[in-house]
Parts: C-alpha cells; sequence; structure tokens
C-alpha cells in the first residue's frame, strides 16, 4: 500500500534527506515554522524541509533556552545540538512565536550552516499593510537566496513553486474529504505520518505517492469500528504515540475513537489555504496566502478568525468531540484555548484539554481519553 | 561605612504625585466627559491624544507591576484569571490585568474602569491577546493593535529598510482612521504633533538621565530607577512627563557634579536584566547593605529610553533626537515608527546576540563588577533569549549569577533562595557579608 510509504519517510527523515542531497546535489534549508515561503524556495530549486522534534528525552537545550520555553522548541534546537541535521545548507524561520524562535537562534549562533535567514513575518495579517510588507521582504529573501544558489528568477519560477505547493494543498485535501466518511478509510495516525512526511521529503516525490494513495482510498476499507469521532486542536503536534493509543483504546475499551480532523500546524492550519495561481504579480500573491492562511494564534487578532475554521471542521467532519491540546507553555494558544472552548462547548461539541510535552505520558493520558470518550457517550446525566 | 554622601531626591515627592494624578485621571475620566483607553506600555500613545484633551489611558505593564507590588490583592486577581481558565504561566501582568477586571477591582481604589477602546501594540506573543481577551471579558470593547515586529534596526541589520518602516506607519495611519471611527471624534493633527514630540523629548532625555549613571558613585540606584523609569511605561507622550524628565535629568546632573551617591558605601557595582520581582524589590536593599548598586539594566534603559548601539566602538549612546519636527501627520507617523523601532528592548526579539552586546556595552561603559539576570516566568518576551545571554556575557569576561523568579506572581519566587545565592554572587565579587 502506497499510504506506507509516508510513515516510512516519517521515521526515516534523515535517511531520506541525505540520499536527496547525494542523488540530486541540489540545496537543503532547514524551516523552523509554516509561515516560510516554500513556493519561493522551490522556485530556486532549493528544498526547503520542516524540522520538527524526535520526541525523545534530550540534556543538551538547558544552557541554550530558559526551561519555562515550550518542550516543542526544546526538542527541535536538540536535533541540532546533537548533529542530527548537519547535511542541512541553511536554516529559516517565518516570525511566529518566540519560543521557536529561540530554536532558531541559538542554532543560528552555534550550528549555523553557512546560510541562515530570519523573514518578519507579520503578525497584523488582518491590517491592509501586511500584504506588501511581507512582499518586500520576499524580495529581500529572494536576492539572499541568490546568493545562496548563484541563481536570479523569474515569475514563472514563482509559479512552479506555487503550482507545486498548490498540487500539495490540494492532494492532502482531498485525502482529508475521505475522513468525513461513517467509517473513514485512513486514521488519524495515518493522516498525520501524510502530512508530516511531505515536510520531510521533496514535493515532487511526494506527490505521486500521495495521488497513489487517493486511488487506494476509493476503495480501502478498515477492519475496525471507528468509534467516536474526535478533532485534536491546538499547538503544534506530531505526538503519533498519542494518536496512536486514541486510535487503539476500542481494541481494550469499551470505546473506541477516531482523530477525523486537526487544527494544527502540522495539519490543516499549515495546508488548507492556497496561493492564487497566474497573477500579474506571483510574489503579492504567495505573500497574499501567507497573511490570509488560517493563522498561528499569536497572529490571530484582533478579530479570533481561528474559531469560525475550528467550528467549520467540527461541523463538516461531524466529530463528537473535540480534544484541546497544547505545548506546555505554548503562549498563544494559552490565550486563546479558554475561548476555543467556550465556542467549541456553545456548538455542541464537548472537550477536554490536555498540555503536552517532549514525550506523552500515554499510560495516565488513555486513562483520560477514555474517561471523556465515556462522557461521549452518556447522553444523560450520571446522577439523573 | 559610607565612602560617600548621599541625599534624598528633590524631585521624589512629585513623581509620586504625577503617578497618583495618572491613574486617578484613567478613573475619573468619564466625571469630566473624557475617554478612557487601554493598551501596553510600548503602545504609540501619542496617536489617541489626537482624540483631545481629555483622553486617558491605562498601560497595562506598570499596572500589573502595581498589581504585584501588593501581594494578597495581585493573588486574588492571579486565582481569578486562573479560575477563568488562563494557563499559570502565561504574563504575569497579563493574568494580574485579566483578574483586575474579572474581580471588577481597580487595584487604586473602586470599580475596575472599563476603557472606551483598546489601543495597543504587539511584538511578542501576549501583547495583542492580552487586549484582545481584555476587551472580551469587558463585553465587547473595540480593539486596535500596532505590529512592530518588522525587523531589527541597525546595526543589527544592515540598514533599517523603507518597506518595514512604511509597515508601521501605514497601520498608525489606518489607526487613526479606526479611533474617529470608533470614538465618534475629529482627529487633531495639532495635538498629535505635540504629544509626538513629547514622546521623542521623553524617550531621548531618559537615555540622557541613565547616562549619568555611569558616574562613580552612581547618582542613582536601580530601586529608585524603577520609580522614575516608569513614566515612560505610563505615557511616554504626556508633557507633564516629559517636563518631568527634564526637571529629573537637571537634578541627577547636579548629583554627579557634587558627587552624591545613591549607595553611600558603594563599593561594586552590578547590573540586572528583565523586570524585578516587583513583590521583593528589597532584595535591591539587601545588596546595597553589602556595598553593591545596581546601576540598571538593559531593561530600565532601553524599555522606554531610545538608544542606538555601536558596533565598531562597542558603545551604548542616547539616539539622538530628529533634527526637525514633522509637519504633516504622515511623517510624524513615520517618525514614531523609525524612533521606536529602534527600541534597543525590541532588537532581542529577533536575536539574543543583539541584546548580549548592548548589555555587554553597558557592563564595560557603566563600569559593573557583574551581572545578575532574572530568568523571569512572568514575562516570555523579556526572557527570551535569556539563557544564551548569559552564556554570551561570561564568554566576554563578565561574572553573571542568575536567579529563577516571576516579575508579577509572588508563587514563583523563592525569596530564601534567591538571598542565599546573592550571598554567594556576592562574596564571588570578593565583598564580605555586613556585619
Amino acid at each position: 500500500m502506497a499510504i506506507e510509504q509516508f510513515q516510512h519517510w516519517y521515521e526515516n527523515r534523515h535517511i531520506y534527506q541525505k540520499d536527496w542531497k547525494k542523488r540530486t546535489g541540489g540545496k537543503m534549508i532547514g524551516f523552523f515554522c509554516t509561515y516560510v515561503p516554500e513556493e519561493i524556495y522551490y522556485a530556486f530549486d532549493v528544498l526547503p524541509v520542516r524540522i520538527l522534534g524526535s520526541h525523545e528525552l534530550q540534556d543538551v537545550t538547558e544552557p541554550h533556552i530558559f526551561a519555562m520555553f515550550c518542550p516543542f522548541c526544546r526538542d527541535v534546537l536538540a536535533q541540532g545540538l546533537k548533529g542530527k541535521y548537519n547535511y542541512l545548507d541553511g536554516i529559516t524561520i517565518g516570525q511566529s512565536c518566540i519560543h521557536l524562535r529561540q530554536a532558531y537562534t541559538s542554532w543560528d549562533q552555534h550550528l549555523n550552516p553557512g546560510w541562515s535567514h530570519y523573514l518578519p513575518m507579520p503578525s497584523h495579517v488582518q491590517s491592509p499593510s501586511s500584504v506588501p510588507f511581507l512582499k518586500g521582504e520576499f524580495e529581500l529573501l529572494i536576492k539572499k537566496l541568490e546568493t545562496l544558489t548563484g541563481k536570479t528568477i523569474t515569475d514563472a519560477d514563482l509559479e512552479k513553486g506555487i503550482e507545486i505547493m498548490n498540487q500539495v494543498r490540494q492532494t492532502m485535501k482531498k485525502i482529508y474529504e475521505f475522513r468525513k466518511q461513517e467509517n473513514p478509510p485512513i486514521t488519524g495516525e495515518e493522516a498525520m505520518y501524510m502530512t508530516c512526511s511531505q515536510f520531510f521529503t521533496d514535493a515532487r516525490e511526494w506527490l505521486p505517492v500521495a495521488k497513489q494513495v487517493l486511488k487506494e482510498l476509493e476503495t480501502r476499507k478498515l477492519d475496525r469500528d471507528p468509534g467516536k469521532r474526535l478533532m485534536l486542536v491546538g499547538s503544534e503536534n506530531d505526538d503519533i504515540a498519542f494518536i496512536n493509543m486514541v486510535e487503539h483504546l476500542g481494541e481494550t475499551e469499551a470505546v473506541g475513537a477516531t482523530i477525523v480532523i486537526e487544527e494544527h500546524c502540522t495539519t490543516t492550519r499549515y495546508f488548507w489555504d492556497e496561493t492564487q495561481e497566474k497573477t500579474d504579480d506571483p510574489l503579492k500573491a504567495i505573500a497574499a496566502r501567507y497573511v490570509a492562511r488560517t493563522p498561528c494564534p499569536s497572529k490571530d487578532w484582533p478579530k479570533r478568525t481561528r474559531l469560525d475554521r475550528i467550528l467549520k471542521f467540527a461541523k463538516d467532519f461531524n466529530v463528537d468531540g473535540a480534544i484541546v491540546l497544547q505545548q506546555k507553555f505554548c503562549d498563544p494558544h494559552e490565550a486563546d484555548i479558554p475561548f476555543v472552548k467556550q465556542a467549541l462547548e456553545k456548538a455542541g461539541v464537548p472537550t477536554y484539554f490536555l498540555e503536552f510535552d517532549v514525550t506523552t505520558p500515554v499510560g495516565p493520558f488513555s486513562i483520560r481519553v477514555e474517561a471523556f470518550l465515556e462522557t461521549l457517550e452518556t447522553e444523560d446525566d450520571l446522577f439523573d | 561605612m559610607a565612602k560617600y554622601p548621599t541625599e534624598q531626591l528633590k524631585c521624589w515627592s512629585k513623581a509620586k504625585e504625577l503617578r497618583e494624578e495618572f491613574y486617578k485621571n484613567f478613573a475619573q475620566a468619564k466625571d469630566k466627559g473624557g475617554l478612557r483607553w487601554m493598551g501596553s506600555a510600548w503602545a504609540f500613545d501619542a496617536v489617541p491624544s489626537g482624540l483631545g484633551e481629555d483622553v486617558y489611558c491605562v498601560t497595562g505593564e506598570p499596572y500589573g507591576a502595581t498589581c504585584a507590588f501588593d501581594r494578597p490583592l495581585s493573588q486574588k486577581f492571579l486565582n481569578a484569571s486562573a479560575n477563568y481558565g488562563f494557563a499559570r504561566d502565561l504574563c504575569a501582568y497579563m493574568r494580574n490585568y485579566w483578574g483586575s477586571i474579572l474581580c471588577n477591582k481597580y487595584a487604586l481604589g473602586g470599580k475596575f474602569p472599563k476603557a472606551d477602546f483598546s489601543w495597543s501594540q504587539h511584538i511578542c506573543c501576549s501583547h495583542a491577546k492580552w487586549y484582545q481577551n481584555a476587551c472580551e471579558l469587558e463585553g465587547g470593547v473595540p480593539l486596535y493593535c500596532v505590529d512592530v515586529g518588522a525587523g531589527a534596526y541597525p546595526p543589527f541589520e544592515p540598514e533599517m529598510y523603507a518597506h518595514r518602516i512604511k509597515y508601521v506607519s501605514d497601520q498608525l495611519l489606518e489607526g487613526i482612521e479606526w479611533l474617529q471611527k470608533v470614538t465618534g471624534r475629529e482627529f487633531n493633527d495639532e495635538l498629535f504633533a505635540k504629544a509626538a514630540w513629547n514622546d521623542i523629548r521623553s524617550t531621548y532625555k531618559w537615555a540622557q538621565i541613565c547616562m549619568l549613571n555611569r558616574a562613580t558613585p552612581a547618582p542613582l540606584d536601580e530601586k529608585s530607577i524603577y520609580s522614575f523609569y516608569v513614566f515612560g511605561t505610563l505615557q511616554k507622550s504626556n508633557k507633564a512627563f516629559a517636563d518631568f524628565y527634564d526637571e529629573l535629568y537637571d537634578e541627577v546632573k547636579d548629583r554627579v557634579d557634587r558627587g552624591i551617591a545613591a549607595v553611600p558605601n558603594e563599593q561594586k557595582r552590578i547590573m540586572t536584566d528583565t523586570q524585578p520581582p516587583w513583590g521583593f524589590l528589597k532584595i535591591y536593599r539587601y545588596m546595597e547593605e553589602w556595598g553593591v548598586v545596581s546601576i540598571g539594566s538593559l531593561y530600565t534603559f532601553g524599555l522606554e529610553g531610545m538608544w542606538l548601539y555601536d558596533d565598531e566602538k562597542h558603545e551604548f549612546t542616547p539616539r539622538p533626537m530628529p533634527e526637525q519636527k514633522p509637519r504633516t501627520r504622515e511623517e510624524i507617523c513615520t517618525m514614531l515608527a523609525d524612533w521606536h523601532l529602534s527600541k534597543p528592548e525590541y532588537q532581542h526579539f529577533y536575536h539574543p546576540e543583539y541584546k548580549t552586546k548592548m548589555m555587554d556595552s553597558i557592563a564595560k561603559n557603566w563600569k559593573t563588577d557583574g551581572i545578575i539576570l532574572h530568568y523571569n516566568r512572568g514575562c516570555e518576551g523579556l526572557s527570551v533569549g535569556i539563557a544564551e545571554n548569559r552564556l554570551g556575557l561570561i564568554e566576554r569576561g563578565n561574572k553573571v549569577m542568575a536567579y529563577e523568579g516571576n516579575m508579577g506572581d509572588a508563587n514563583e519566587f523563592d525569596e530564601a533562595a534567591t538571598i542565599k545565592r546573592l550571598d554567594i554572587f556576592m562574596e564571588s565579587l570578593g565583598l564580605s557579608k555586613p556585619a
């Protein structure tokens, strides 16, 4: 099954990336946040790969990052400090939360591979001033990429980059459509492997596999009871062990569940919105896309626009409940969570809150999730 | 044993009066038919001044610090915020502020005065979210925030790119239209121009005052500096505050000329970093008993004071005022944008190395013997990169001590352990515990 390739890429990201460099002789840039315009990197034929954590305990970041900052940023920096990415040609970040910036700046300071770029992505994305500002920043980025590659690019190159990334987004959305089915032919775990593996691979090599998966999903039947339909909402999350635990509860307990949709920067916040193609000004179109995409909560003001998307997902994917999760110390999400919970509950979607760290306490969390699922089973009040 | 003469600051009571009046004005704004707004200490506060002379503000950071100073009251506010569902590791000023709204209690007496609108800025993840939530908790107050995360200022970037200044100035211009819409008032450019110039005056003069603390003995200690720097955080465009800084400058200059010390037994000089634990300022007095004066910090100098760092000379000096006053609304917005984007306390948001350089320059030019870093659990914005600052300062030959605490949540400060740590650090500077 083609779908298994996603897990293989996810688990063997370094082998793939080293091999890609060997095969193509191309440049590879590690990026720290989904506010990096991958379209522009593809226009230069430079491969952008996202740096995620490893979900392994580590003891190398303490001198570099104050312990009250999120476990994800420390896990990301640990990958660099442990030498796992010593094959990169450069690193970059699109300005988002200040926690992840620390991972980037420490990496830049101690492990700079020779090229680095800090992109001041605007936070006032609801202001009309954001698009021209971001376009100006993209122009600076392009100059910097010219120094890395020795190349110049044209609008046609930018259109090529837009097309590649849009195809990725369209394909992911088509795969997500299958998750709306009563018994989805793809689990939440598989969907997470699908989205995250794209971060680690060349989109031009990922796409044929994803298109094959699309075909296979048309006839695929999973021999499992989907149980309750859950949505995950919150911080960066690629905690496969947690998702696996949730989706296997039904094998041992009275209630089971399937994750049918997420609102994370590893999934829908990353890919749901496309860039307009074939405009007079492709750079402006790319800027407009990053300004208009579902925002990280750090950029979601004055109006809290995320809520509309979350509520639409809840309805479209027919969810029974939502697990609102955050990386420990994740301030942007912490500031939103009471309002996200209120909005979901007002819409009749029960919620449960969990705080994530580098590793998940699967045992205690399984008891908590199981208890949550049991509350979804109970239609009447326990003491009626 | 006193090495130097000392005396009380003459303008101390005036500072107290000005501060009290500021908070009273906000509370009583409605009695005079005026407007109230809330926002960050870093908001471009000159802009709402264009709405009239009866427009008063409260700025959240100094308000949060005021709450934190009163520990029992602060605990109530923090509990209210936690009970609402906000995480306990969020900005402690912000939680005190939200708690104040939730308890409907103004830390300076009476009910919490509801603002007519919120006018703020955004650079750390919490700034705009603070007022987004405050507006919601107050039942739907209109909000406008200016994003100042437009990149570092030279010399940390090769140049100040025009599109970056334009991004901020355009938001200010949009904000003026928004202010007229939500208040129904016409914007007065003349009032705006005056307020903007007061902003430039006060932030420039504050840096000049801090420069005077290069003298030995230091004319000001940091605990006193906290009482004065606050005016820049309350409302830097306020004429009374700008005038007060002129007076303060003259008095501090006179102290330098006459060799008047803040700490009469000054033996060692230290600098600090980030906000202090406001409920425990006595640690500064404790250090004075050892003969240690804290001459200030990048935080107290550069939170509102305007400086430029010279990479070649490794110098940190006040940024010269603009040569001429701006004439049009557009010119004023451009001037304010450019002026504030150079704020020293904005630069570390882009890279800790920038802050390390400025801190090391202060350490060398203000002749400090050691640096005390507050790993402040209450403010992610000013503690971002602090661990790298520690490493960088040590590499540059500074003696550095770190302690963990929280500026606005007393639950996260271990007083006994911090005192113990201070004892060891001061001994390492060659001092002996006072009898």
